[in-house]
């Protein structure tokens, strides 16, 4: 079910970030927002793009009660969307808090890889 | 500065944060559907930024949900 992909990918990925878009071909000036401020943080980036179907979307928000596109999450939890991912990275918040949630060697796993879901 | 656009909005946000000691929307492109919001209120303080998000998306869950915001910037701050 597309719940139970959705879910797994944001309890099982230490940094997931649900975009607009694929980090190579970003659709949305929001989600690049999202990514550049990982990315600054040197976070390993799990993305998913939901643009490919409307249900990818409103399952993600019926799942984190969270309206917008882009959404982060660090080991299952929601960290927020452009807005507090900017924020938290110009006060160095995010790398404490991918410290706190990764371990202080998180940057050697800088990584970013693509996961699709199926519409099935 | 109030227009068409941002008004209706404005309220909500009056409405939901009467404590606001900052609160504004702004039409960031003058398209009507792209919004910078800044709220400033007691409300927030002790809780997380998305906690604080949250408030806000709640006030302005109808115009999020019948499709005339594409897109809303949020900043908020604890007083």
């Amino acid at each position: 079910m597309l719940r139970d992909q959705i879910s797994e990918i944001i309890e099982t990925e230490p940094v997931a970030l649900f975009m607009k878009g694929t980090p190579s071909f970003v659709a949305c000036g929001n989600s690049q927002r999202a990514l550049s401020a990982l990315r600054a943080a040197g976070a390993p980036i799990t993305a998913v793009d939901i643009l490919p179907d409307p249900r990818f979307r409103q399952e993600l928000s019926g799942l984190s009660g969270w309206p917008t596109i882009p959404q982060v999450f660090v080991n299952g939890e929601l960290v927020g969307g452009a807005d507090i991912v900017e924020e938290l990275a110009a006060t160095g918040a995010l790398e404490r808090k991918l410290t706190d949630a990764l371990g202080d060697d998180y940057r050697d796993r800088q990584a970013e890889r693509v996961i699709a879901l199926s519409a099935a | 500065m109030a227009s068409v656009a941002t008004k209706p909005l404005q309220e909500l946000l009056n409405e939901a944060f009467p404590d606001a000691t900052e609160l504004s929307v702004v039409d960031r492109t003058g398209g009507g559907d792209h919004f910078q919001v800044t709220v400033a209120s007691p409300r927030f303080e002790g809780l997380s930024l998305v906690d604080q998000h949250r408030l806000v998306y709640d006030a302005l869950a109808g115009p999020l949900g019948d499709g005339s915001i594409h897109e809303l910037r949020i900043k908020t701050k604890g007083t």
